[in-house]
């Protein structure tokens, strides 16, 4: 009897164990900010090798610091992505869209434009209607190319190494 | 089998586990259900080892990038009533690269929207930061910086502030829990309209807590100076003069007026700031600013 529900007890942990080894051997993460950039170096600075969107989905082969070799798109495209990019959660863009959800638990999905979103801020402002969101939105068109940073480093006599956390 | 080799290799399982698991959840939950089968512990023991695992990770971790994006831009338009934007091209084209530049160096250079800078037309000696990225610097802050390096300074302790999410640990507890609890309970579902007039009031909350703390309050010393401590550090990585913060806050020292509703109330006084930076060793003096810089920074943000 002890015998029997030992081996039962062992073969279920075995198999979580396994299943967690085969997700580990090429780990999935996925992009959680609006945009951001495969680089050919680990470096802010490096050599933009693609575009990464919203919820976009890249497997993981190397890391250094805080810089992940990823590649994107079925291994279309690979390089460097910053950490601080990537989640290990699933990003479901809309509900509805993908049988994700029944498939995982929720703890490992979030879903874009939900909870606090848009719509929500569409109702605040509602609400609110002193706020004022036009600089807002002003100030989030400001953007700056990687060329004029580039420039206003080196002609600055600034220092290109040690960025984005530890190397 | 004994009962003593049985109880052995149901730990040696529970080591294999604990090195393989993917979350710390999923860990204990495994260990405690082996714990409980095993009869190491009760049921009931099982269960509230789960439940508080459970607890803890509903936890400011749970808000993702996308969420803070939209709790920032509604923290900002909150500053923007007290304060009004500056209409200058070119002083905020200028704050923007040099921002970008140091975010990128710090511990969190990628958020969901990126981070942006603005100018606000004030003589206050002011400034916040809201967990979507948005940086705010009043032009009576920016006259406490003689050079590109003190402004830098300024800066990159706002972005310390994003980096260690001072903003977002505002947020009282019961409301980070409530807030979270109704997120959790949409699944793949879309919200109806009561759950969106509730996330609403929820989000409200959120943003009282926030503004109340940054614009009124003022963080707890020990925040500002882990910004002070964080904005030396990218100060470094950028070949920055570290010590031009020790520098800025010694003019900002003359320059605040007692009683004043600006940094004068929320901040720690500037000497005390420098002393904390003393005591940790990150108070540097006779670092050199090239001439290049102080000259685009004079010609950028001629304020006055």
């Amino acid at each position: 009897m002890f015998r029997y529900r030992f081996i039962m007890i062992c073969l279920t942990l075995l198999s979580i164990l396994l299943l967690n080894a085969t997700a580990d051997a090429q780990k999935a993460m996925s992009v959680q900010v609006k945009e951001s950039y495969l680089r050919a170096t680990p470096s802010h600075l490096g050599k933009v090798v693609a575009k990464a969107s919203y919820s976009d989905r890249v497997a993981v082969f190397e890391e250094r610091g805080d810089w992940k070799k990823v590649s994107l798109a079925n291994g279309k495209y690979q390089g460097w992505m910053h950490n601080s990019a990537l989640t290990n959660k699933r990003i479901v863009l809309k509900a509805g869209q993908s049988n994700v959800a029944t498939s995982v638990s929720r703890d490992e999905i979030a879903l874009a434009g939900k909870g606090f979103s848009d719509e929500v801020e569409a109702q605040y402002r509602k609400n609110n209607k002193n706020l004022d969101y036009d600089w807002i939105n002003r100030m989030e068109a400001f953007t700056v190319s990687p060329k004029q940073m580039e420039d206003f480093v080196s002609s600055g006599q600034l220092a290109r190494g040690n960025e984005g956390g530890k190397p | 089998m004994n009962k003593l080799t049985w109880r052995a290799g149901i730990i040696f399982l529970i080591l294999l586990l604990l090195i393989s698991c993917a979350t710390v959840e999923t860990m204990t939950n495994v260990a405690t259900e082996v714990a409980v089968q095993s009869g190491t512990i009760s049921r009931s023991q099982g269960d509230s080892i789960s439940k508080s695992t459970r607890a803890v990770s509903k936890s400011l971790e749970d808000f993702t990038p996308e969420q803070e994006y939209y709790i920032g831009r509604s923290v900002g338009a909150t500053v923007l009533v007290k304060y009004q934007g500056l209409a200058n091209t070119k002083a905020n084209s200028y704050l923007n690269v040099l921002g970008q530049t140091l975010a990128q160096a710090s511990d969190m250079p990628e958020l969901f929207g990126g981070y942006h800078f603005l100018v606000l037309d004030s003589d206050d000696i002011n400034a916040f930061a809201t967990p979507g990225g948005h940086v705010f610097i009043t032009r009576g802050l920016i006259r406490c910086c003689r050079t590109e390096d003190a402004l830098a300074a300024v800066v990159a302790h706002e972005i310390g502030h994003i980096q260690l999410r001072h903003g977002m640990r505002a947020i009282e507890k019961a409301r980070t829990t409530e807030a979270l609890t109704i997120l959790a309970q949409e699944g793949a579902k879309s919200f109806g309209s009561q759950q969106v007039a509730q996330l609403t009031q929820s989000f409200g909350g959120v943003i009282s807590d926030i503004t109340n703390t940054m614009i009124k309050n003022g963080y707890s010393r020990t925040y500002e100076y882990q910004a002070d401590a964080a904005a030396v550090v990218i100060l470094r990585r950028t070949g920055y003069n570290p010590g031009a913060l020790t520098e800025m806050l010694g003019v900002m020292d003359k320059q605040l007026k007692p009683g004043g509703t600006d940094f004068a109330k929320t901040h720690p006084s500037p000497q005390n700031r420098i002393a904390e930076l003393k005591k940790s060793g990150m108070s540097f003096t006779g670092g050199e600013t090239p001439a290049v810089r102080t000259k685009r920074f004079t010609n950028a943000v001629d304020l006055r």
